[in-house]
């Protein structure tokens, strides 16, 4: 039971976590003091979001390198919507966010289903596509804090409990996927998709299907980020969130989603996105040029992918009776 | 002579005048099969005869052509497996078709797990009601347990409890026996027995006679994707059912030779690995045709993967040609003269994908090339050598060999590596899988080898074949040589006993 | 394809004719397109049959080609590499290092090229010795690679590099005819040469299609998939100098998603992004398509983020089209 709670590799990145915090805060004990540990939470926030959506993808066999064109898509809509029609109530901007990012997902999705295209073609031709119709609905031009409503903006910095709405939508969002993946049939299926793809069918399990919902799933959670992100930061131009689907990506190997599908779990991506949201905000902390961030990441990457294949290494038959009763 | 039985019952599922066809071949012709409650009925047949077919028509993966399934009957028809198994058809499979990752009891209940009142899973409830399925087949694991943990039998009792959790009135088995050791298949009887008492349908497929006669009420037999005949296991003798599988009596399809053996040509010394196989000591002859026979899993495959250079052993020699050769890889094998034809035609065997002639010349590309340059000419006359040697049924070299049937890409495989002009070759279950035709065409080709000088290793797990094709057979038993049979100790009985340790007399297992 | 079929013994080489294969390739098609392209533009726009434009628009694909044609085969043999830009950055930032110390033009090409082949050396030793999957690692050495460049420069640039050096992007060899433009030739016909004619191309497809089926034939997979990755890196490493030559100036963030650009040129070329089909005439084709349509719109004074769009509907387009189309058929035929 214990180690079904704690698996190996969760336990190993939590520890590298917690081991990152120790020596921070021997520099500076301000680091790990709660307000600013709930800062770090915070600016990690929208990356857990996507983590999460983009583990679904990837346990089924996928990828979906449109989520960060997604997410400023439909930041873009959304801030053009606020200042055209500035008393719209937030609750329907976010239906509005989620239900775009869910369409754009939906369209990955079907592609992926339907006609059988590999993810990676259909995902990196939507990221250029999606990216491309923001500038044709904004014509290249910003849309500023000052255009926006004070409700728009400062709904995503509102407190709640202490903490700032964004976090408690990280929150909700962790909570609700540990539910799903474990508790509802399309979670269970997910898994065995990814895992087992001949096996799934053979239970009745619609392999397209599940992958088109991943999808969805992944779309709709950029789609709700794609607002908060605007908000919180009060702007909206083409490329924000530039190069960021690598990093949700790079969050989920480190979390030890293996890329070739089926094997993972939710609290792996959380912590995968924990570890480098610490580093990110760690680093100026230190004293070591942001700079460094960049290739920090990479080389967790290749540390995590290295370390996760080696435990998951398929051993040789066991034939041989090391106990060979010799009569 | 097709013959009935007449029918004492109404049969649960009946299938009648089943057709599935695929481009090229007529995998199912017209089929029936009858399955009737608390029996077990045997669905008999040589490989490619369609029974997996059967059971993919059975369980909605694949919908037929043509030809009705009836359910108590009422025509059915399956568009999907959820169809099939809301009907109560549920399938054990060959390969255990389970989720890893998964614990076991999701596995049991994949798809119809009960659900709390908020339409969550009940994991609780879905523990509980697994726990009663395991307890209800006595098996020693908890529900909470990874199935990747699982050994595979503890995996078959998994989908067993699956197929008991749909509450299934028809049982599928496909060759359920086939990785299990003697004392879990002793226990998958009793299952068995237990599954007839509720008054399930059992289709039970299997390749063992001893099997089929002992758990068997019926039998249907297939061959070649058509319907032979069906009957009680009573009303039939062990060499009735052979002669209505095969079409025709067993003993005439292996070619006469007489051997002429020359000098050593490949000699293995103390060849160690460290879970796989150990002490492999034997010497192979010039002309030579060397059967390996043993259970499935006990080795033999491992073995000579290991001597082709994909795994490499802990310990041991090899010398060929009396000189001592280091093989590290396959392409080291080929250059050394040593051939290896796989037994998974489809993914080890031929490149599907590239035409007929770039599979042949693969591993020979440096003799028809100039200074590593393409020659096409020279690469279509190579290939067309050896594909009319090997008498290839194909419509052009430049053909995709995906296309080709399961005897013609063995036969590309072949050719491949003939081209290469070897010393040994390995042949790993040559004919597992094929028809009859192609079948003696290979055993043929196999003596015409030998008499020309190549060295033959053959891996059969057929014993009529092993018998009929070898000059001297090793058999090999959990990873080790459990004997060394030639001449007149060449006999059915002493392969099983030595194979399946149920012999008293003194093993030989130190050389 | 029954047996029954061809009962004679005679196997005849090939059932249809060359011409015949080559009619209904996708190469053909994709060179329908790049005409219809060529014509509209020349329609459109009154600039654009002017040789000095022309010449000026091969500029947009030249350097992305290079990379394209030895990423054709590593994406046929199975494998990718998503790192190739960040190749380019840490190559051109090694060559704007080296100019702080005096390095004159030819060291600055031996370290471009050096830097390429280390990379690309680099990612060959995680996917072949520690056999990991090859878009998990180079996305982790894409991030890596660039990121060691940003540690390099941070905020800055470098500049000053040799007159010499500036031969390799803004210069001319006859008339509009560039540097460059030899480049993609001599490259492309290397490739070409390489994958359809030689011994090692022949290995490649039969690894891209089952990589165990090519083992167990003889062939030394790993061995193959490591030459691949270098000739990748080596190919980033010269595009780093091109690019750079033509720039004059090195930042960290140079070539900023090239990497998709080029996985999007070879996927269009007709190279299967799951390995084991494409050629290099596709990919030579695919790269005049994208250069064609980029400096079309170009002159129609579409920005480039609205090209990308284009880009993005054809590489999902020509993939999905045909497809569509079978579905449709296959649906009337029933």
């Amino acid at each position: 039971m214990l180690s079904r709670l704690f698996p190996a590799r969760e336990t190993i990145l939590a520890s590298a976590i917690m081991l990152l915090l120790v020596i921070v805060a021997s520099r500076f004990h301000g680091f790990v003091a709660p307000s600013n540990l709930a800062n770090v939470f915070n600016d990690t926030a929208p990356l857990i979001i996507l983590a999460l959506g983009q583990t679904v993808v990837i346990l089924t066999r996928c990828i979906d390198l449109s989520v960060a064109a997604n997410l400023a898509l439909t930041g873009m809509a959304t801030a053009m919507i606020n200042v055209a029609l500035p008393g719209l109530p937030i609750p329907v901007i976010i239906a509005i966010a989620v239900m775009l990012g869910a369409i754009m997902g939906a369209i990955n999705g079907v592609l992926v289903w339907k006609l059988a295209i590999p993810p990676i073609v259909v995902t990196l031709g939507t990221m250029t596509i999606f990216r491309g119709i923001i500038f044709l609905i904004s014509d290249g031009k910003w849309v500023n804090s000052h255009e926006m409503s004070a409700a728009f903006t400062g709904f995503p910095r509102a407190a709640f409990l202490g903490l700032p709405v964004l976090s408690w939508t990280a929150i909700a969002t962790v909570i609700i996927f540990a539910i799903m993946m474990a508790r509802t049939p399309l979670g269970r299926s997910i898994f065995a998709v990814g895992g087992n793809p001949h096996a799934a069918v053979y239970t009745g399990i619609n392999v397209g299907k599940t992958q088109f919902f991943a999808f969805v799933i992944s779309g709709a959670l950029a789609g709700l980020t794609g607002y908060l992100w605007v908000a919180r930061y009060a702007v909206a131009y083409v490329d924000i969130a530039g190069g960021f689907e690598l990093e949700v990506v790079a969050a989920c190997v480190i979390g030890g989603i293996s890329i070739a599908g089926g094997a993972g779990s939710v609290g792996g991506a959380v912590l995968g996105a924990i570890f480098l949201g610490v580093v990110k905000n760690a680093l100026p902390v230190v004293n070591i040029s942001p700079f460094w961030q960049l290739a920090i990441s990479g080389s967790a990457i290749l540390i995590a992918v290295a370390f996760n294949a080696r435990a998951g290494r398929a051993k040789g038959r066991i034939i041989l009776k090391t106990t060979e009763a010799n009569s | 002579m097709p013959q009935s039985a007449t029918p004492v019952q109404t049969p649960v599922v009946s299938m009648d005048a089943i057709t599935k066809t695929f481009p090229g071949v007529t995998a199912l012709d017209q089929v029936k099969l009858d399955l009737y409650p608390g029996q077990v009925t045997a669905l008999v047949g040589e490989n490619g005869a369609g029974k997996s077919t059967t059971v993919k028509v059975l369980t909605g993966i694949y919908q037929p052509n043509g030809g009705t399934i009836r359910i108590d009957g009422t025509p059915i028809a399956f568009g999907n497996p959820n169809a099939a198994s809301d009907a109560g058809i549920t399938a054990i499979h060959q390969e255990t078709v389970l989720f890893d990752e998964l614990c076991v009891a999701e596995n049991i209940f994949i798809g119809h797990a009960p659900r709390n009142k908020l339409g969550l899973i009940d994991t609780r409830e879905m523990h509980r009601a697994a726990q009663v399925l395991l307890d209800e087949i006595g098996a020693p694991f908890s529900t909470h347990a990874q199935l990747r943990d699982l050994g595979i039998a503890n995996k078959h009792l998994v989908a067993i409890a699956r197929a008991l959790s749909v509450d299934a009135r028809v049982v599928i088995m496909d060759e359920p026996t086939a990785a299990l050791s003697h004392k879990e298949i002793e226990e998958l009887y009793t299952l068995v027995e237990t599954l007839k008492a509720q008054g399930k349908a059992i289709l039970f497929i299997s390749h063992k006679f001893d099997e089929i006669f002992r758990i068997a009420d019926r039998y249907t037999v297939f061959r070649d994707g058509a319907f032979v005949g069906d009957g009680l296991i009573a009303d039939i003798d062990e060499n009735a059912l052979v002669k209505m599988m095969v079409g025709r009596a067993v003993d005439q399809i292996f070619p006469t030779r007489t051997p002429n053996l020359g000098e050593d040509v490949l000699q293995v010394v103390g060849y160690d690995h460290p879970t796989e196989f150990a002490d492999i000591n034997f010497t192979l002859k010039r002309g030579e045709i060397l059967g390996f026979y043993g259970l499935v899993g006990a080795g033999r495959s491992e073995f000579m993967q290991s001597l082709f250079g994909i795994t490499r052993p802990s310990k041991g020699a090899c010398k060929i040609n009396g000189k001592i050769r280091i093989i590290r890889s396959p392409a080291d094998a080929v250059a050394n003269g040593i051939v290896y034809v796989p037994e998974d035609r489809g993914k080890q065997g031929a490149v599907i994908g590239l035409p007929i002639f770039q599979n042949i010349t693969l591993p020979s590309l440096k003799r028809t090339s100039r200074s590593g340059f393409l020659q096409l000419a020279e690469e279509f006359k190579l290939a067309r050598e050896y594909a009319q040697r090997l008498d290839l049924r194909a419509a052009s070299l430049d053909q995709d060999v995906g296309n080709l049937s399961g005897g013609n890409q063995q036969k590309v495989v072949i050719a491949k590596w003939l081209a290469t002009q070897p010393q040994v070759i390995i042949l790993d279950e040559p004919t597992k899988g094929i028809d009859i035709g192609s079948k003696a065409a290979v055993h043929e080709f196999m003596t015409e080898l030998a008499s020309q000088g190549l060295s033959v290793i053959m891996v059969s797990s057929e014993i009529p074949e092993v018998i009929g094709m070898s000059d001297r057979v090793i058999v090999m038993r959990d990873g080790r040589i459990a004997a060394e049979l030639s001449g007149d100790d060449l006999r059915p009985e002493t392969l099983v006993r030595h194979a399946a340790d149920i012999t008293t007399a003194p093993k030989r297992q130190e050389a | 394809m029954s047996d029954t079929a061809a009962q004679t013994r005679h196997i005849p080489d090939r059932l249809n004719s060359r011409a015949f294969r080559i009619l209904r390739s996708w190469e053909t098609l994709l060179l329908g397109v790049a005409i219809a392209i060529f014509v509209i533009n020349t329609f459109t726009s009154p600039y654009f049959l002017n040789a000095w434009n022309l010449s000026d628009a091969t500029f947009n694909f030249t350097e992305k080609a290079m990379i394209a044609f030895a990423m054709a085969l590593l994406i046929i043999s199975g494998e990718i590499d998503l790192s190739v830009a960040s190749i380019i950055a840490l190559a051109s930032t090694a060559m704007g290092l080296a100019v702080q110390y005096g390095a004159g033009t030819p060291e600055l090409v031996l370290i471009g090229l050096g830097v390429g082949l280390l990379c690309g050396a680099f990612n060959a030793v995680f996917v072949t010795i520690l056999g990991l999957p090859s878009i998990v690692v180079t996305i982790g050495t894409m991030s890596l690679f660039r990121g060691i460049s940003y540690i390099i420069l941070g905020d800055n640039a470098f500049r000053g590099y040799p007159d010499s050096f500036a031969w390799f992007g803004q210069g001319y060899l006859y008339w509009v005819f560039t540097v460059e433009m030899l480049f993609f030739v001599v490259i492309a016909i290397f490739y070409g040469v390489l994958l359809h004619k030689t011994n090692f191309g022949r290995a490649v497809y039969a690894i891209g299609n089952n990589p165990t089926a090519a083992l167990f034939s003889g062939i030394r997979v790993q061995r193959v998939k490591f030459i691949l990755f270098l000739l990748t890196g080596l190919m980033s490493g010269v595009a780093a100098i091109c690019l750079t030559s033509r720039l004059g100036s090195t930042r960290p963030s140079i070539a900023t998603g090239m990497e998709l650009e080029v996985v999007t040129m070879v996927v269009l070329g007709g190279i299967n992004i799951l390995g084991g089909s494409g050629s290099i005439p596709g990919v030579v084709i695919a790269a005049f398509v994208m250069g064609l349509v980029t400096f079309g719109l170009g002159l129609l004074n579409v920005p480039g983020i609205v090209m990308s769009i284009f880009i993005g509907l054809l590489l999902i387009g020509v993939i999905a089209l045909p497809r569509l189309w079978s579905m449709f058929t296959a649906r009337r035929a029933s």
